[in-house]
């Protein structure tokens, strides 16, 4: 049933994000039509890895209405560390440097969840304090060392480069991860209880969910996804030193709202939050494809992210109102 | 005032007398670790480099106690301090600079109070999408160059100190102190202040109670934007610089100083004379590790850290409160 | 307020303060350098400001391990200390600046992340009668001696000459730079802009991009340039992390060979590139030198022996003799060239 299919389509959340994606691919295609070549659209694919992988960690503590602003120093303390194994460690293989930028991140995630639900304080203080504090352990162990791509073996340099008919593997594996992130928290009563949480924590509290637990398992969560993205970002770009990441939670935070995530917790999804990522690094690529003067850059991209949360906002507005109007019809929706 | 209310205030008092505990060891240690420390030379250079990130949390505990957060300051002040190096070049008068920057800077506030307070949008989002867009602006005026040779007159408050002071205290440094009683008489001692503690801690409330939320938020904002662009003229003739990436990244130190002040993040409660402590603190700090040679790098974590006592130190004095030996009489404990 | 938990807290402060000061290596440096050994002062305290801290640029032109300018300090017997902000912004290494000068420095080695945001405080350091003496990156209103790794003319001349060997005399190129304010940057573009004129007319600067030295950013100008000319056959980035950013995007068949690279970058970082034949030849200085150099021309103004008058010459230990040149200016010497050849023979 077509008509059915489009309906459903329409209501789901993420459909304002794809509208504008379409819309801005569309229009910067017609006047560069290269943009949308195959080396292109790679590029586009392998920058957005990185940032929809923190984006799916971020989304899933927003959700429970915290934030989790060290991802940032996260990353770059597990690019590293867990890049600089392979520094004097003939026998570190690739899945095993993987497995502990995972590691890295996790104990970092861990940290956060500890303060967090253990102490119950504001998230968005705690991780900033760790966001200062995991960088501050970073530069210090880093100094002014660095991992250079030489020390690197190929097969890892090659992991971002790799492509199974014209899509980059890793797009496909953050994709499949992302995709298990969404089922994650549509299906499990754990990952609804995060929506619960977020919507609101004393009602959750009252309800007997285990908030405490939930929040510190999202913090752990969103540490390692970091730890895994600063391994991958140490393969894109070979070299790493103390400054990796730097200033990427707020990117990740303009993806996750761009994508749909209400900021104060209860709505959006996993899948939005990564077309958000998506979005944002089509903006970037197509500013610099487009050779519009450097200088007018990053104007632009503020006013496209202004035009995009404020157009996500409208479209939201008027999906939730139509939602409610049907849902009066039709059982209810799980939380999208 | 209600009990919640009286009950915040004590909490915040508390933490404000062991900041106050951590300014006055400062001042005792300090000079026992370096001779230097409170030289009038050392206490100038302190205030210079300081001044405008002080002056910048003025505003932003105002925003932050209304329940918001303005993430844009760096960018205003990069802007303001671009438009200064863009007109001066150009050979505007100064007077008629001032003004353009003044209004410039009420109009970036206004946009984000706007965007805010009109659409409905987070205000976390917003002002990232304008930190990038601020932060634009700044690198349209000014592209790749550079502007410097300000008149002696202005560039002087780089070299001098406020007459009378024996050259110990900066112009930047007055501003602070003027601007703290200013903003601490309005929060706390007028019917605009109690709103803007009474929107923090429940904006529906405040609104029943006919407070007009919407327009005290807006004028917040903008008075952000005109007190950074203050931050960014100040910023511009002390450096007798101007450029592009004048204050880039400052956001989050101004936050760090906010929360460290003892203000809540969810708006609501907080107090200017706890945001002046921290300040005197964080500058204190690292002004000090600098003349100890103590690892640079490291500063980092020693802002982490403060941050993460600012919402644990309250915790666990509260925590030992409980203790059945550390019990007071009776009045206290019903209060508490 | 409770005194009990008044006493805590100042417990606590005053035993994490005096924790910190007992990390801190020994801050008490010579008198201010009294005695003299061939003609030097010994005893200065010397402070080496890179832009920033954690950079391993810096860290090699720096540090006494990899014979940088503590290790030249060490050796007149002096008292070198490196200092600086953890971002390479004047605000972040004004602070350091104004600490040493309190510190009663002698002599300031700096690296400008600003040509004129640190004058105010360089100006007031050389008023206390502190050498400053810039390296790296300079701040011309405001210094005694700047140590030049190459002649920007060079730097510019070269690059161009460099590429122009691998792609020929004619076709598009672009540029690579890092932030769009970086005044070395700058100058150098301007000198190639000029040797392109002089000496290359059919070859076509099509654009200039900012990577802001951040490899996310450099990537994708990078990338948007590819893209945006798909005739490109040539990039000069004069900036290390600009070159090896766009090294990474091109080390791939479709691109390797087809696109030359060129630019400044460290063999460390290039090594990989060189090898597989992405990038065939780049430049650089040794820091580790520009470093030294830097450092003896500080004691040698410090103690007097050098007053930046044009032509004046001395000696930097193993380094051999050097002459002050126009503007104050002292010059490391031309670039270093590194290709498949010879790479491997450098560390750093």
């Amino acid at each position: 049933m077509p008509g059915g299919l489009a309906a459903r389509a329409l209501r789901i959340r993420e459909s304002g994000i794809v509208v504008v994606l379409a819309v801005f691919v569309a229009v910067t295609a017609s006047v560069q039509h290269r943009f949308l070549n195959a080396a292109n659209i790679q590029f586009v694919l392998v920058d957005t890895t990185v940032f929809a992988l923190l984006a799916l960690g971020e989304t899933m503590v927003v959700i429970s209405r915290n934030v989790d602003l060290s991802i940032g120093s996260t990353l770059g303390l597990s690019a590293y560390l867990s890049a600089s194994l392979f520094q004097g460690h003939s026998g570190a293989v690739v899945p095993l440097v993987f497995g502990a930028g995972l590691g890295i991140g996790l104990a970092c995630g861990l940290a956060n969840g500890v303060l967090v639900a253990g102490g119950r304080v504001p998230s968005l203080v705690v991780t900033l304090a760790t966001l200062y504090i995991i960088r501050g352990i970073d530069i210090l162990i880093v100094g002014g060392k660095e991992v250079t791509a030489a020390s690197l073996p190929a097969s890892f340099l090659q992991i971002p480069k790799a492509t199974v008919g014209g899509v980059p593997d890793v797009a496909i594996a953050v994709a499949v991860v992302i995709g298990i992130g969404a089922y994650y928290l549509r299906t499990f009563r754990s990952g609804r209880d995060l929506y619960a949480i977020g919507s609101s924590p004393q009602a959750a509290r009252l309800v007997g969910l285990p908030v405490g637990r939930r929040v510190f398992t999202a913090f752990a969560a969103s540490g390692a996804i970091a730890g895994l993205a600063g391994v991958l970002w140490a393969a894109q770009y070979g070299t790493v030193n103390s400054s990796a990441g730097t200033g990427y939670e707020l990117q990740v935070i303009s993806a996750v709202v761009v994508g749909g995530v209400a900021i104060f917790g209860g709505s959006g999804g996993v899948v939005g939050a990564a077309l958000g990522a998506l979005l944002l690094a089509t903006i970037s690529t197509a500013l610099y494809v487009l050779g519009i003067s450097p200088f007018w850059d990053q104007a632009i991209w503020g006013f496209l992210l202004l035009v995009a949360i404020t157009l996500d906002q409208a479209i939201g507005a008027r999906l939730t109102a139509a939602l409610r109007r049907r849902r009066t019809r039709e059982p209810p929706e799980g939380p999208s | 005032m209600s009990d919640r209310l009286r009950e915040a205030a004590r909490g915040l008092a508390r933490w404000e007398s062991g900041l106050a505990v951590v300014v006055i060891a400062l001042l005792i240690g300090g000079p026992a670790i370096s001779p230097d420390f409170l030289t009038g030379t050392n206490l100038f250079n302190l205030g210079l480099s300081n001044g405008e990130i002080a002056i910048m949390t003025l505003p932003m505990t105002l925003i932050i106690i209304s329940g918001e957060i303005d993430l844009s300051v760096a960018s205003m002040l990069g802007m303001a301090s671009a438009l200064l190096g863009r007109l001066w070049s150009e050979h505007v008068p100064m007077p008629a600079i001032f003004a353009v920057i003044a209004v410039v800077g009420l109009a970036a506030g206004a946009v984000n109070g706007l965007l805010v307070t009109r659409f409905r949008l987070p205000s976390l989002a917003v002002t990232i999408g304008t930190l990038a867009l601020y932060r634009g602006i700044a690198t349209i005026l000014l592209g790749p160059t550079t502007v410097s040779g300000f008149p002696v007159g202005y560039t002087d408050l780089g070299v001098n100190g406020v007459p009378f002071t024996n050259d110990d205290m900066t112009w930047s440094t007055l501003v602070f102190l003027v601007g703290a009683i200013a903003s601490g008489v309005v929060l706390h001692a007028t019917g605009f202040g109690r709103s803007v503690f009474a929107m923090g801690a429940s904006e529906e409330a405040a609104q029943f109670a006919g407070i007009r939320v919407k327009r005290i938020k807006t004028v917040l904002f903008m008075v952000s934007g005109l007190v950074c662009s203050l931050a960014g003229v100040l910023w511009t003739f002390r450096l007798d610089t101007a450029v592009q990436d004048n204050g880039l990244g400052l956001e989050l130190d101004v936050v760090a100083i906010v929360l460290l002040g003892g203000v809540s993040i969810f708006g609501g409660k907080g107090s200017v004379a706890g945001v002046v402590l921290a300040a005197l603190a964080f500058a204190g700090i690292q002004n000090l590790l600098l003349l100890t040679n103590f690892n640079q790098e490291a500063t980092g974590v020693v802002t982490g850290a403060l941050l993460l006592a600012s919402v644990f130190a309250p915790l666990a004095v509260g925590q030992l409160r409980q203790l059945p030996w550390s019990r007071r009489p009776t009045t206290e404990r019903i209060q508490s | 307020m409770n005194p009990r938990r008044a006493a805590w807290l100042a417990a606590l402060a005053v035993s994490a303060v005096a924790a910190l000061a007992a990390c801190s290596p020994g801050a008490s440096g010579g008198s201010s350098g009294g005695s003299s050994s061939g003609g030097l002062k010994t005893g200065l305290k010397v402070y080496v400001v890179p832009k920033q801290l954690g950079n391993p640029y810096f860290t090699v032109a720096d540090s006494a391990k990899t014979g940088g300018a503590i290790a030249a300090l060490n050796a007149l017997g002096e008292s070198g200390t490196e200092t600086s902000g953890t971002a390479a912004t004047p605000s972040s290494q004004i602070p350091a600046i104004q600490a040493a000068i309190s510190k009663g420095a002698n002599a300031l080695v700096v690296s400008a992340s600003d040509s004129s945001a640190l004058c105010p405080t360089l100006t007031s350091a050389m008023r206390r009668g502190v050498t400053v003496v810039t390296y790296d990156s300079d701040a011309p209103a405001c210094r005694d001696l700047f140590v030049n790794q190459a002649s920007s003319k060079a730097i510019g001349t070269s690059e161009v000459d460099l590429l122009a060997k691998e792609i020929g005399d004619s076709g598009q190129i672009a540029i690579v730079s890092a932030a769009a304010s970086a005044t070395n940057q700058n100058a150098w573009i301007g000198y190639m802009k000029q040797e392109l004129k002089k000496k290359y007319p059919k070859i076509r600067l099509v654009s200039t991009v900012y990577g802001n030295d951040d490899p996310t950013t450099s990537t994708q100008v990078t990338q948007g340039l590819l893209e945006q000319y798909p005739h490109l056959k040539g990039i000069i980035s004069p900036t290390t992390v600009g070159i090896a950013a766009a090294a990474a995007v091109l080390d791939s068949p479709k691109y390797r060979g087809k696109v030359q690279l060129t630019g400044l970058g460290t063999p460390d970082e290039m090594k990989k590139f060189v090898s597989d034949g992405t990038v065939k030849a780049f430049e650089l200085w040794n820091p580790a030198d520009l470093g030294y150099l830097a450092a003896y021309a500080a004691v040698d103004y410090a103690s007097g022996k050098l007053s930046g008058a044009a032509g004046q010459s001395f000696t930097a230990g193993k380094l051999g003799r050097f002459t002050v040149g126009p503007d104050k200016t002292i010059v490391l010497g031309p670039p270093l060239v590194f290709t498949s050849s010879n790479i491997s023979k450098y560390h750093f």
